[in-house]
């Protein structure tokens, strides 16, 4: 079917490649910087997991799961992790978890600043809203062309793309929580003689944190979703086995890989979602001693 | 005197007219030719209020909103002025100008003599940290952080060191009562405890002045009287300036020494309760009188008055001294204390006489009249309504310890409602 306007052609394809092919070209220290930082989180965080002995990482995982959630949610933990050890998938795991660890670690160092931004300046929360709109819309297949472009192949570029695609949670949702503090609230640290730093860190903060945290949370799993995306870069990981999998038709092998991806993924929703203040219902009270001394059976002492 | 029935817990007036209210020297807080508007293009407003412009035609020329219109008192130290209006009369944004929530349009406040309209950012956070604190209406706690550090915040804003400023926090809340629930978190505690906790951070910085906006409105109306009554406690043992925001005129009433009445973002009338209520200002004054309940405003001890005869139960005075004592006065009926001033019945004329004839060891016990009960004197008035006019004895009305502090007779309590019409 023609459309009424063939005949005009506007080339936005074009101007992409032109702006991309500008920033190469002149924004490379820049790139070069970036891609450091994102590597330095990467690499290392993979070499510490690949190095920490399985058992080990189980029973802290077990430990952390137990605390912060409940027993029964430490025996899942434990059950599943041992799975992926049987499905000799324990190395490409580790690499999945370093990679959405480092995505979250560098898209929260981005992002909640710019959120606090948003959330002081009525100007930059008009400017940002539309580009997270973007960012969140467009196929995160997208994110991969520029991210080969200006970094090549490899799990940093892969991490990269991974920010980008995982950061609007974070930024949405700590303008919302600041946004969101009551105006009496504020208006009490105020009245009180915060000063503008104060009233940040001492009132707006601490009261955003349930949304911070569910935003951090947020950012967290569509780091794990893009991570496995990611693979067709070579990030390499869990996503890796999928595209193997999808490559050879082996049904077994990208099932095995794609549980793999669901057991990382509810590990670490409950456990970050277990982080999460709820004032309220006292959990801010829960800290690692408390949790000893009932684990323990003695009387919990007032401080 | 319509003032006569003020319930008056503490004899704080300050003596002076209130009329001509003069800027005087000694003044804590002067507010002169304060003017408040909110919008575009507040200066062009500005000018429009000055030529005499409504407030009306104002809005519907420049969209400009006045909120505060021309204020102009001065608030004494040591005294609870009182802020009335309804609700968008503007009493909140004048309040709030005292420490600079808002910025004033135009005009003074001067606090102990300096104007706080011309400090300098970091003078006033000096100003709010030390010499003024606030109370609000929904509490305003930190969820997040415990009774003792609500209670220190103000405190841990000015950097005092940890230690000390939990203790100081801490006889905050001594102070309020909440000794106890100093590692609470504000969840856990009933709204008149939360509003206590705000109390005690706003006392914890030992401030001059204390701002209270409708600081006890979300409270239900027993707690709120209890709260009342802590605060006035609260200022008999420290005299702090209170400007406290009501729209409640049962509340300014009791806890006022001075009222300041708003209209429309003006200051329509400054003065004591009983001025006001006897000689309001204009029209819209005189309706907030209106609504007014005086039966649930008082309470029982508020208007009994200690003119019956009492009879000093105790060993070797019977019953016939007694009836003497009745007799010389001219009394019908008697209230019977013994030595610590507690209460134990009601003797009348006849009952003592018929007691006499009977004889025996007990006859106090039987000279009393049946039925006499006695009401602890915070019971609210619209519950002893019914007693008092069934009794044919004034009720006696007693402390927490059982003493006897004086009785309701019928004609008092007549007097007392007919000053609600």
């Amino acid at each position: 079917m023609a459309f009424f306007l063939d005949d005009v052609e506007i080339p936005i394809g074009r101007y992409v490649e032109d702006v991309v092919d500008w920033i190469r070209n002149n924004l490379e220290p820049a790139l070069d910087g970036f891609a450091g930082v994102v590597g330095f989180f990467t690499n290392n965080f993979e070499d510490f997991l690949l190095w920490v002995p399985a058992e080990v990482f189980i029973i802290a995982i077990a430990l952390l799961s137990f605390w912060r959630v409940g027993w029964k949610f430490g025996v899942f933990a434990v059950v599943a992790l041992l799975l992926v050890g049987v499905m000799d998938l324990w190395a490409p795991t580790m690499s999945t978890l370093a990679l959405v660890l480092a995505a979250s670690v560098v898209a929260l160092i981005i992002g909640l600043p710019i959120g606090v931004a948003m959330s002081r300046n009525d100007v930059v929360a008009q400017v940002v809203r539309p580009v997270l709109d973007f960012m969140q819309t467009m196929p995160p297949f997208v994110y991969l062309i520029p991210a080969v472009i200006f970094f090549g192949l490899g799990k940093v570029p892969g991490t990269i793309a991974t920010v980008v695609f995982a950061m609007p949670p974070a930024v949405r949702l700590t303008n919302l929580g600041i946004r969101q503090v009551s105006a009496e609230n504020v208006e009490a640290g105020r009245a009180f003689g915060c000063t503008d730093r104060q009233l940040l860190y001492k009132v707006q903060l601490p009261l955003a944190l349930p949304n911070i945290m569910a935003g951090i949370n947020q950012t967290i799993m569509l780091s794990l979703s893009m991570v496995v995306i990611a693979s067709m870069i070579g990030a390499g990981g869990l996503g890796n086995v999928v595209l193997t999998g999808i490559q050879r038709l082996n049904v077994g092998l990208g099932f095995e890989g794609g549980l793999g991806v669901v057991i990382l993924a509810i590990l670490l929703d409950r456990i970050t979602q277990s982080f999460a203040p709820t004032y309220g219902s006292g959990s801010q009270r829960r800290s690692p001693l408390d949790f000893l001394k009932r684990w323990a059976g003695k009387p919990q002492q007032e401080a | 005197m319509p003032g006569d029935f003020l319930p008056r817990t503490v004899p704080l007036r300050v003596e002076a007219s209130s009329k001509g209210e003069s800027m005087s020297e000694d003044a804590k807080l002067v507010v002169e030719n304060l003017y408040k508007i909110f919008g575009p293009s507040p200066k062009r407003a500005l000018e429009m209020v000055e030529q005499g412009y409504h407030k009306d035609d104002i809005l519907k020329e420049t969209g400009n909103t006045v909120g505060v219109q021309d204020a102009n008192f001065a608030i004494r130290p040591g005294e609870i002025f009182v802020v009335m209006g309804l609700s968008g009369s503007g009493k909140s944004t004048l309040v709030r100008m005292f420490n600079r929530l808002i910025d004033p349009t135009s005009g003074t406040v001067k606090v102990d003599g300096r104007d706080i309209t011309k400090m300098s950012k970091k003078e006033l956070i000096n100003m709010r940290r030390n010499d003024m604190s606030m109370v609000f209406q929904s509490f305003a706690l930190m969820p997040h952080k415990t009774v003792l550090d609500n209670a220190a915040f103000g405190l841990e804003v000015s950097s005092v060191p940890r230690e000390q400023r939990h203790k100081r926090a801490a006889a905050a809340l001594e102070s309020v009562g909440l000794g106890a629930w100093l590692n609470s978190y504000p969840h856990e505690l009933s709204g008149g405890m939360k509003q206590r906790v705000g109390l005690a951070r706003a006392l914890a910085t030992d401030p001059g002045i204390m701002l209270m906006d409708e600081a006890f409105s979300a409270l239900d109306p027993l707690i709120r009287t209890e709260m009342q009554d802590e605060l006035i406690a609260l200022q008999k043992k420290d005299q702090r300036t209170v400007v406290f925001i009501s729209h409640d005129l049962d509340e300014a009433m009791r806890i006022g020494d001075r009222i300041a009445m708003m209209e429309g973002g003006r200051v329509v009338q400054v003065g004591t309760p009983e001025e006001i209520v006897s000689n309001p200002a204009n029209e819209y004054v005189k309706s907030f009188f209106y609504g007014v309940d005086v039966s649930q405003v008082f309470v029982a001890g508020d208007i009994a008055t200690n003119k019956q005869v009492t009879v000093i139960q105790r060993p070797g005075v019977d019953t016939n001294a007694a009836l003497a004592r009745l007799r010389e006065h001219d009394r019908e009926y008697g209230m019977v204390v013994d030595r610590d001033g507690k209460y134990h019945g009601i003797v009348s004329a006849s009952s003592l006489a018929k007691a006499a004839e009977s004889g025996g060891e007990d006859r106090w016990k039987s000279a009393f009249e049946p039925d006499a009960e006695a009401v602890p004197r915070d019971k609210p008035l619209n519950e002893v309504l019914g007693m008092v006019a069934e009794a044919r004895w004034p009720v006696p009305v007693v402390d927490e310890e059982g003493r006897y502090i004086g009785s309701i007779s019928k004609t008092a309590l007549l007097q007392t409602l007919d000053k609600a019409g």
